[in-house]
């Protein structure tokens, strides 16, 4: 078959443009190299809707985050993913600091936004109690808020597939070809996928495949990012995302309220080399703690329940590469969407779509588009009355599996019945897992359910594809030597 | 001789001093707070044993195995091939503890007994 | 909803809510005990090696064989026992009950009351994150207990080639099981320089195998993309890792067992206070919580280091509770401390003339040491004690002197950690 358009890459930015493409009377096919979508960039970042007063109006990369803000609210309802218009408060600690926050008051200004407020040291303190006494002033963004990144990407891709897209995982381009009129795309088990269209938007491997198929040669450096979780019941957890003021390159170390109730601290910023180097060390959660500490109250160590880092796929220039390649016909490259990625992607994947047919892709609208997801009940934030009613068709309603983060096993078997068949797909779809016993008590439970209704045995089980796997045999399969 | 031992007895974890010539089996024992420190003692320096534990599959998939022991300490060599040998084993339930699964285990004349009730 | 009545509710139906549950059930108290796994017995259910029950049974057990009895007492006893069912919530009434939400197999979401309650929610591990070992994050890290389940409760072997990191009891008898399952156990790493388990566990779980224990050391880097490739371990100087001794050790299994920390979430919707040297709930020599009627006993209070303490203390706390359920609280203002050498004591708070067992951790190793207990300032009782280490915990019996306002402990002799 030949698809009208490959969209190589299933992050935030490959799932927004399926999520367009899918309302379309053509046939799209999303190809990522890991065992499921959201699992490169987008699964590991700060989650933030950001408020568009952090870069300049001029450039594509304020235009979408502006665009793609604006689009959330009605995306949430018909999507459903788990999103909070918390706000965001900068806090400047110095009268220096505060000279900065007057400058991104006025950009955010400039890029239109409404509701900002410039606010002193009494007005920052009644808006977040959290924050430490000896704030001088900041300003507050209203518009800004907390997102959960990998289910946002699994709901786009939910919405693209219902729409009729396909989802090929584990499958890696090695090159392309654009032969008659059509690109073919070898991958690495020897298929060729065939499509009219090709949209790079493959993350940190963008560049990789631009070259791999003839295109424009540019280089992904990762910037890394290292981001601590503290429990749920931290004291350090304010209602509003908090910024410190921004350095020239990084918006710095923030202390962000998740939209399941944890908080997170982070991230870092580290230019490195290895492109699946998402390793933590010790010295940055130091450094993590000190600063955050110097913003808000309550941050203490003994609240972390889990550390990771997420990799930002920067590329030369400060802006976002969106554009058809000037080398090769068709092909649409989507690199270097780092911050602010995704509170842009929405914006990202109208932009794309909106290429893609300036190429002459014939795009005419389906009469019967799938607006909205299915629901996902999540008895956790359900009255008890709407948990009797789904208990009583089925039980596995009122059977917790995740007691840290009350998550039923009618869940669990939701994410599986998803597509969602690893370990970390399920706990990305469920927070089953996510809580403060990391899956001490409910991770061989969570195993056997995903084997039972996905008919994988348990050996075979991943904790995110690959070579992940959790068990390495049956009891006895080794000879016992003493 | 003298050889120093922790009991393993009991969680007290008794330090012993053990003094012997060539026979150990009449070895002087001190440093125990009980008698059991002295048997272990001997019995350790002479003929070491250990109580096993395991699982067997029972083929179950609600309770997929079932904990298993010796009903006596068992010869530390064999524990090995003792092993290998449970883990070959399949049950069926019901079970009550102490029922005997493997009478008379690699000729020791112990057994392997469950350790649970299971309808 | 469905709603459910009774005198006492236990929650947890681990050694100490079971052993609560039938002293309880046997003074006509209406008991129910509610636990969100389909059989009762608790972690017992996974601890299949021996070493269970001499002081309390009289008698060497396994774990389920001591879940299996302490079950079959709370049932004879006539508690009722509301398995496969998960309280998410609770709430103190206008009356003084306490209501708790349950999520349940049998009756979906219900409600239970009760005049008073027991918490016996037993403890968790810490984790990896807690003590925020850098590194990749591949498959193949459990925490110790994570993996017993996989092997004695589902039958699925964790990897080929292991170390433990940490060396509390659950770690030491966890290398010994891999072992026994055919899994070679290449080292384990403890931060301190003494071992955090019992020291017969060394002897049978590590000396019997040859399997080397770095004390001093800490896993500095974890290695590999998809599945753990391997470590590196450091040895500690003064505190911090000596980067000059740093080595490596190929592995695909990495098994955290570095703490307990006892539950106590539920309780503090009760408004429960938590004792930070414990990580449990502040309780009075009744095992009477902050919060009137609310009762705590068990690994949910402070981790022991042995299950047959966990029964006797948690019949001692449901002897109280049955006392108060017929009586007013009384007056309690005998304050209880510990100096430096040790970590906490059990209770905090009591009253003259009561005799009281009192709990402590040893911050100390020591081959002999002496347990003081001051009163007022003044020398009240002393007792020597062999063989003081932090894996295990010390008992106290003492009757409290009239018009004693402050009860201070402390170990004197050995070194201080």
């Amino acid at each position: 078959m030949i698809y009208d358009t490959a969209v190589i890459g299933a992050g935030v930015t490959g799932a927004a443009v399926a999520w367009q493409l899918g309302r379309y009377d053509i046939s799209t096919i999303v190809i990522d190299k890991a065992a499921d979508c959201g699992f490169g960039v987008s699964k590991a970042n700060s989650g933030i809707i950001h408020g568009g007063f952090h870069h300049s109006t001029t450039s594509l990369k304020a235009k979408l985050e502006v665009e793609g803000n604006l689009m959330i609210d009605a995306m949430q309802h018909a999507l459903g993913f788990p999103y909070v218009r918390t706000g965001i408060l900068v806090a400047a600690f110095s009268e220096e600091e505060m000279q900065t926050v007057e400058k991104l008051y006025k950009r955010g200004l400039g890029n239109g936004l409404k509701g900002l407020e410039l606010c002193s040291r009494e007005r920052m303190l009644e808006l977040e109690p959290k924050l430490q006494d000896n704030v001088v002033g900041g300003f507050y963004a209203p518009n800004g808020g907390t997102i959960e990144p990998y289910r946002y990407v699994f709901a786009l891709m939910e919405n693209a597939m219902l729409n009729g897209v396909e989802f090929r995982a584990n499958t890696k381009i090695v090159s392309g070809v654009f032969k008659d009129g059509i690109w073919q795309l070898s991958c690495e088990d020897g298929s060729v996928i065939e499509a009219k269209y090709v949209v790079n938007a493959a993350g940190l491997f963008a560049d990789e495949v631009s070259k791999a198929c003839g295109a424009e040669e540019f280089t992904i450096r990762p910037r890394k990012g290292e981001e601590y979780l503290l429990d749920r019941s931290s004291d350090a957890r304010p209602d509003k995302v908090i910024f410190p003021v921004p350095s020239k390159n990084s918006k710095g170390v923030l202390v962000i309220p998740t939209p399941g109730g944890t908080t997170m601290i982070g991230p870092t910023a580290d230019m490195i080399d290895d492109k699946e180097d998402v390793s933590t060390t010790g010295e940055h959660f130091d450094k993590i703690l000190a600063m955050t500490r110097n913003m808000v109250k309550g941050v203490e160590r003994r609240d972390v329940i889990n550390a990771f880092s997420g990799l930002r796929p920067a590329i030369e220039g400060d802006d976002f590469y969106i554009a058809p390649s000037e080398k090769v016909p068709n092909f649409i490259q989507a690199a270097g969407i780092q911050s602010p990625g995704l509170t842009a992607s929405p914006a990202v994947g109208v932009y794309i779509k909106d290429l893609l047919k300036k190429c002459g892709l014939i795009l005419t609208e389906k009469s019967d588009i799938i607006y909205e997801n299915p629901p996902h009940p999540e008895v956790r934030s359900l009255s008890d009355d709407e948990i009797s009613e789904l208990a009583k068709k089925d039980p596995a309603y009122t059977r917790i599996i995740c007691r840290c983060e009350q998550i039923t096993e009618a869940e669990i078997i939701d994410a599986v019945k998803c597509g969602h068949t690893t370990v970390d797909g399920v706990k990305f779809h469920t927070r089953a897992g996510m809580g403060r016993c990391q899956g001490g008590f409910c991770s061989a439970k969570i195993l056997e359910i995903i084997s039972r209704e996905s008919g994988i045995p348990m050996q075979e089980l991943t904790k995110r594809g690959a070579n992940s796997r959790i068990i390495s045999g049956q009891l006895g399969s080794i000879e016992v030597k003493l | 001789m003298i050889k120093e031992l922790v009991c393993i007895s009991c969680p007290q974890g008794c330090r012993l001093t053990v003094e012997y010539t060539d026979d150990a089996s009449n070895a002087s024992v001190s440093g125990n707070r009980c008698p059991r420190g002295k048997s272990y003692a001997i019995s350790e320096l002479t003929d070491p044993r250990r109580i096993v534990t395991a699982v067997i599959p029972t083929g179950d998939p609600a309770r997929p195995v079932l904990p298993v022991r010796t009903d006596k300490p068992f010869p530390k060599a064999k524990i090995a091939e003792l092993l290998n040998t449970i883990y070959k084993m399949r049950v069926e339930p019901p079970f009550s503890c102490g029922d005997i699964l493997l009478e008379n285990a690699l000729g020791t004349g112990i057994n392997i007994i469950s350790a649970e009730n299971r309808n | 909803m469905k709603e459910f009545f009774c005198d006492a509710v236990v929650i947890g139906a681990g050694a100490a809510g079971l052993c609560a549950a039938s002293v309880l059930a046997k003074n006509n108290c209406k008991t129910i005990v509610i636990d969100r796994e389909d059989q009762p017995g608790g972690i017992l259910k996974q601890c299949i090696h021996n070493g269970f029950g001499l002081r309390y049974f009289k008698e060497e057990l396994t774990g389920p064989e001591y879940a299996c009895r302490v079950a079959a007492m709370a049932i004879q006893s006539g508690a009722e026992l509301m398995l496969g069912t998960t309280a998410v919530e609770a709430k103190r009434n206008s009356d003084g009950s306490c209501s708790f939400k349950v999520f349940s197999r049998d009756n979906g979401v219900a409600r239970v009351t009760a005049k008073a309650v027991m918490f016996t929610t037993g403890c968790r591990e810490r984790t990896r994150g807690n003590i925020i070992t850098p590194g990749t994050r591949p498959a193949g890290v459990f925490t110790a207990g994570a993996a017993q389940k996989l092997l004695n409760v589902a039958g699925y072997l964790p990897g080929k080639r292991a170390v433990i990191v940490g060396s509390g009891d659950i770690g030491l008898i966890m290398a010994r099981r891999l072992k026994w399952c055919g899994i070679d156990v290449a080292a384990v790493v403890e931060i301190m320089n003494h071992p955090s388990g019992l020291t017969r566990n060394i002897v049978q779980c590590l000396d019997d195998f040859g399997i080397p224990l770095y004390l001093g050391h800490s896993v500095t880097n974890i290695y590999g993309k998809d599945r753990v490739e391997g470590v590196d371990v450091t040895k500690l100087v003064d505190g911090k890792p000596d980067a000059s001794t740093t080595f490596h050790i190929d592995c695909d299994t990495l098994l955290f067992s570095v703490g307990l920390v006892p539950e106590v979430e539920l309780a503090k919707q009760l408004g429960v206070k938590v004792n930070p040297a414990t990580g449990g709930a502040f309780v009075d020599d009744d095992y009477e919580t902050t919060s009137p009627m609310v009762f705590a006993a068990g690994n949910g209070l402070h981790v022991h280091d042995l299950v047959d303490f966990v029964s006797e203390e948690s019949e001692r706390a449901a002897a109280c509770l049955l006392a108060r359920l017929n009586s007013a609280k009384e007056e309690k203002t005998t304050e209880v401390s510990v100096d430096k050498t040790l970590k906490y004591v059990v209770p905090t708070l009591t009253r003259p003339g009561k005799k009281v067992n009192f709990f402590f951790r040893p911050l100390i190793v020591a081959n002999k040491a002496v347990l003081e207990c001051h009163a007022d300032g003044v020398l009240l009782k002393k007792r020597m004690i062999p063989f003081v280490r932090p894996a295990e915990m010390l008992e106290f019996e003492l009757d409290v002197p009239e018009n004693c306002s402050n009860l201070n402990f402390a170990l004197t002799g050995g070194e201080l950690l």
